[in-house]
């Protein structure tokens, strides 16, 4: 039955580009970069219980790197670029994480969100490298002969990198890592207590989350084609966290529900640009007061099968 | 096994433990009691490192443990249990004893995430152990179950169960008849003793059911104000005019 509807769910997926307008084939792009950026968000606050506010300076990293490399490099093959991409991610989020061992709640939240501000600025006076305010044009993402330049081609890239990073979160989240991580959100005193080594784990944490929205970063970068530093403002964190509330903290699943409902938002309030904050308060204060669990939590649960 | 020596520890110029110093035997069931506030959790929370005390050593098997932080001291083969207990509430009980197994299993962060074949087939042995040990504390048929929602009978015996599944030598447990009824505290006593006779375990118990303390204690250490008040068998401490002092109160007051 599961695997049934998944088979179908894959093949529309699959043929998705024949089935509907281009701009959907790009916002679906989008849905999936998100959901990208969501997972490893949720790896991070919904699994191990350390909010952040700076996931768009990941993401911007993570573009800048992929984009740069793409401009000096044209020929890389767009995976290694975004292999790459990912790993500079995750360093930066090894640095940021290990200072905010010793922060919680709002001060790691206030920590993540100056970390944001700083990649902006950084952005900005890199200008040699990044073209600061100008904004850099992305080349288009090559495989070996291929040039992935059609709307369709890069969905593909998207959803075959956004497949395997899915199934990759959903191993480590039913295996030993994923436990840890859980077990530090519910006690770290117990966690300690079982043998789960508190620092290497929330730092772990933090590198997997930046890698996650590192690889995202980079996709975003061939999808739109085009990126400057404002696109990766405060809001974009915010609508991250967003959809990890509205999806459900904990659930991968509901990250990928969360990114596909705020992306869909967006795009639908595009014409109410000034009213968007407001949209989006209400909404997560709605979440939060009647469905504090996200949608995940309003999906009957599989009970798990006896072994 | 374990020797704790002029251990010294005070809370905002309050001291909590006051040069206390015993020593635990191999497989020994030595138990921790007194009035509350005599500081018998303070101990636990020294012996596994969540408190650094300002004097004193605590030795296990020939090692200091006060140069290591917790979870090297819990892979050294000290398992806990809590006084108000701290499950992993919103994870199935299951998952509670298998975060117990986490320094026995390998799978890694990357052989996790690629599910290489080693990564399920160890998953399915430390499933197979965790729910031997939910048996084994009579709590197989929640398996599946929220920890949170449990009673607090079965959130103790599943905390036995997680401490249980990191094969400690020594296991502390704080209070596990606290809150239960008589025949739940009789199923934890004979479970305590199957530990220590079939599985080889050292156990160190605070306890204020005298029942328990006096049912399956080889030895019995009262503290009071951080002090040692008493040592000795059970039977001798029953008879110990400072304890019956220290519990009921001198006759002067």
């Amino acid at each position: 039955m599961r695997r049934a509807a998944l088979v179908a769910g894959g093949a529309v997926l699959l043929a998705w580009p024949l089935l509907v307008p281009r701009y959907f084939v790009f916002l679906t792009s989008l849905i999936v970069v998100n959901a990208i950026v969501a997972i490893g968000l949720n790896l991070l606050s919904g699994y191990t219980n350390q909010l952040s506010f700076g996931h768009a300076g990941f993401f911007a990293v993570g573009a800048y790197v992929a984009a740069v490399l793409t401009v000096r490099e044209p020929a890389l093959p767009v995976v290694l670029t975004l292999a790459l991409a990912g790993l500079a991610t995750a360093l930066v989020g090894l640095a940021l994480g290990v200072p905010c061992l010793r922060l919680e709640g709002l001060y790691l939240a206030m920590a993540t969100l100056a970390f944001g501000f700083v990649v902006v600025e950084a952005i900005l006076n890199l200008d040699w490298l990044t073209r600061g305010n100008d904004g850099l044009a992305v080349p288009v993402a090559r495989l070996g002969p291929l040039a992935l330049a059609s709307d369709a081609a890069k969905y593909y890239l998207v959803l075959a990198v956004g497949a395997l990073m899915v199934a990759a979160a959903v191993n480590i989240a039913r295996t030993r890592t994923g436990r840890a991580l859980l077990a530090i959100r519910e006690s770290e005193i117990a966690a300690q207590a079982s043998g789960v080594h508190l620092a290497a784990y929330k730092t772990l944490a933090f590198a997997v989350s930046a890698f996650y929205t590192g690889v995202a970063g980079g996709l975003f970068a061939f999808v739109v084609g085009f990126i400057s530093p404002d696109a990766f403002d405060v809001f974009l964190s915010v609508d991250f966290v967003a959809m990890i509330i509205v999806g459900g903290l904990g659930s991968i699943p509901g990250s990928i529900l969360g990114a596909a409902v705020i992306t869909l938002l967006y795009d639908w309030l595009a014409a109410f640009q000034n009213y968007r904050p407001l949209f989006f308060g209400l909404i997560l204060i709605g979440c939060m007061l009647f469905m504090p669990g996200g949608i995940a939590s309003r999906v009957p649960r599989r009970t798990p099968p006896a072994r | 096994m374990l020797g704790v020596e002029g251990l010294s520890i005070s809370f905002g110029g309050l001291a909590a433990l006051s040069a206390l110093s015993f020593e635990v035997a191999e497989r020994e069931i030595f138990a921790l009691i007194g009035p509350n506030g005599a500081g018998k959790s303070t101990v636990f929370n020294v012996v596994t490192g969540l408190y650094r005390p300002s004097a004193g050593r605590v030795r296990f098997r020939g090692q200091d443990l006060l140069r290591l932080p917790p979870h090297r001291i819990a892979r050294r083969g000290i398992a806990r249990t809590f006084q108000n207990t701290e499950v992993f509430r919103q994870l199935s009980a299951l998952d509670n004893v298998l975060i117990g197994r986490h320094a026995h299993l390998r799978g890694g962060l990357v052989r996790g995430a690629l599910g290489l074949p080693s990564v399920w087939r160890e998953e399915a042995g430390a499933r197979a152990v965790a729910r031997a040990l939910l048996e084994r504390v009579g709590l197989a048929e929640v398996a599946g179950v929220e920890a949170g929602s449990l009673p607090l009978g079965s959130q103790k015996r599943l905390e036995i169960a997680r401490a249980l599944a990191a094969e400690p030598r020594l296991l502390l447990l704080d209070e596990p008849a606290g809150g239960l009824n008589p025949t739940e505290t009789q199923a934890v006593m004979e479970l305590i003793r199957r530990l220590r006779d079939e599985g080889g375990l050292t156990v160190l118990v605070v306890e204020h059911d005298m029942e328990l303390v006096m049912g399956i204690s080889d030895r019995v250490l009262v503290l009071n104000y951080g002090r040692r008040i008493a040592s000795g068998s059970p039977r001798e401490i029953a008879a110990d005019p400072a304890v019956i002092e220290a519990y009921l109160g001198s006759e002067e007051a």
